[in-house]
């Protein structure tokens, strides 16, 4: 497994090509189980050569590596794969885009037929171009738990035609999940997600690519507010919004305008273009009180009507929509909103925190409180039980100096 | 270097030291001073070289159990987390000693409660079996 990137070519440069071998790899008719760990045996072999001797074309050099491992793996058909080595190392006939390759190598990673899990975690490595070693960093999983894995995936990739047009849907399900599986320390899976998303746009008219890519930026642009130096999470009202990234946020609308700009009443926007247009609506607002809410339930409107069975199909929106209209037509019509779905995602922490927010905007504090506690109880993850746990201790103290 | 698991409770364990009530009924500056504790012990231990990994659970449990051939997985909730053993985190470490394991557990045990005041909460220290033969 490869360490640490080839020196000779900066690691951008290097990641971006990864995808682009593979890809010309696996068209030529190479399984992309094979290609893949030839391609790996290759970049190895780039860290231990590159430093002393730079390649003239680190494409070409790393081709024919890759080739040559796939070549060695198979010595008892030599004759044939020799002749096929020359081949190969030739140039590409015509030469297609970057971004086709990348498309290409998106589509095969995330083939409907795999997990979500592996569906990730192959994108990571063929198209991200993350060690096996990073991968499992972020996942908090043991090396060897992630390489199985990933071989597994890609052992059952083996003998499936990878020649066809994937499910575009799919690979944005799954770059959009990169995103959202957040970061730790040593991989910031939500830029690479970024990264991805930007490539998939360059190869794709696809309006929703670019939504998904819109979404991304507009929602990352308030990274910088939304962690506390101490770890903890500040929630949304109260932000530095100072700290927002105004280059991110310009990039954001930029692109989302791009999309909107072509749509028709026979094509309305996708679910992606949606969320980014009421992430755009939320980074305009100069302050919390400042927040175009009437507006912003008159997008979630669009994104439930998306879908015959909202409550089933899209609980989430259905849950975000409730928050705009608490902050519409009060806390208590928000409220009736969350009713809807407490069937469906009624145990789930989100659904007692809006529960909490929507009781607080109504004004009954204890029942925020309690609410906040069941929340907290429920909540899967450590920097969010431990938020929930302080907004339920903050609106008891506020609570009891009211009432004293 | 013997390595232990100190085990933190939701419920079960020896009668408590000091009774609270559940944190979110704290005063808010008193679950900050919590919370920091266990983020201080986090660094301490790492930065001693004795941290192999800290862990939090969701305090909802499946009970399960193999239904027989052919048949779907036994699952129940029960026994009642009050009325048992539920456990809540860990620290793992990797210390010198025995001695220095019930050191570091007195030390999460004195995490401040209701008040600022210590928590006393009861850690169980248990240690990990290595894996391969001892050496002679």
């Amino acid at each position: 497994m490869r360490d640490e990137p080839a020196r000779g070519l900066d690691e951008g440069a290097l990641r971006a090509l990864i995808p682009r071998v593979l890809a010309g790899l696996v068209r030529r008719g190479e399984d992309f189980d094979t290609a893949e760990d030839a391609l790996q045996e290759a970049l190895v072999e780039a860290s231990r050569v590159w430093p002393e001797h730079p390649p003239r074309d680190p494409f070409a050099w790393l081709t024919t590596v890759s080739v040559r491992r796939l070549v060695d793996a198979r010595r008892s058909e030599a004759a044939r794969l020799r002749r096929e080595e020359t081949t190969y190392a030739q140039p590409r006939p015509g030469g297609t885009e970057a971004g086709d390759d990348t498309l290409f190598v998106l589509f095969c990673c995330c083939h409907p037929d795999l997990s979500a899990a592996s569906q990730v975690a192959l994108t990571l490595r063929a198209v991200g171009g993350l060690t096996t070693r990073e991968i499992a960093d972020a996942f908090y999983v043991p090396e060897a738990t992630m390489a199985q894995r990933i071989s597994r995936a890609k052992r059952s990739l083996r003998g499936r035609r990878l020649d066809q047009p994937g499910d575009l849907a799919v690979v944005l399900r799954v770059l959009y999940l990169v995103y959202t599986t957040g970061h730790t320390d040593r991989v910031d899976l939500a830029t690479e997600a970024i990264r991805l998303t930007r490539q998939l746009t360059l190869a794709t008219d696809e309006p929703e690519a670019r939504g998904l890519l819109a979404l991304m930026l507009l929602n990352h642009a308030r990274l910088p507010a939304r962690i506390a130096p101490d770890g903890s999470i500040v929630t949304l009202d109260r932000q530095d919004r100072s700290l927002w990234d105004v280059r991110e946020i310009a990039e954001g609308v930029r692109v989302l305008q791009s999309t909107l700009a072509v749509r028709t009443d026979a094509a309305p926007p996708g679910r992606y273009q949606v969320e980014a247009a009421i992430s755009a609506l939320h980074d305009d607002a100069a302050s919390a009180e400042e927040t175009d809410w009437p507006q912003i339930l008159a997008w979630y409107d669009d994104l439930v009507a998306l879908h015959d069975d909202p409550v089933r199909e899209h609980p989430a929106a259905v849950l975000g929509r409730a928050i705009a209209v608490g902050h519409v037509l009060g806390g208590a019509a928000g409220l009736r909103e969350t009713d809807r779905v407490r069937e469906v995602i009624g145990d789930r922490h989100r659904w007692h925190a809006v529960r909490g927010h929507l009781h607080e905007l109504e004004g009954d504090l204890p029942a925020a409180a309690s609410s906040y506690a069941e929340a907290a109880r429920l909540a899967t993850n450590v920097a969010e039980r431990d938020h929930l746990v302080r907004q339920a201790a903050r609106v008891r103290a506020l609570d009891r100096s009211g009432s004293s | 270097m013997p390595k232990y698991l100190l085990l933190k409770h939701y419920s079960g364990g020896p009668e408590p030291h000091r009774p609270v009530p559940p944190m979110d009924q704290w005063a808010p500056e008193d679950v900050e001073a919590h919370m920091a504790f266990q983020w201080h012990v986090n660094d301490m231990l790492q930065k001693n070289g004795e941290l192999v990994d800290a862990q939090a659970l969701v305090p909802s449990r499946t009970w399960v159990r193999y239904g027989g051939p052919d048949a779907a997985p036994v699952t129940t909730d029960g026994p009642h987390p009050e009325t048992s053993d539920l456990v809540a985190g860990w620290f793992m470490i990797d210390v010198e000693s025995h001695d220095r394991a019930l050191e570091v557990a007195a030390y999460v045990s004195s995490e401040p409660g209701p008040g600022g005041d210590p928590l006393y909460e009861w850690i169980d220290v248990r240690e990990v079996m290595t894996l391969p033969p001892a050496e002679d």
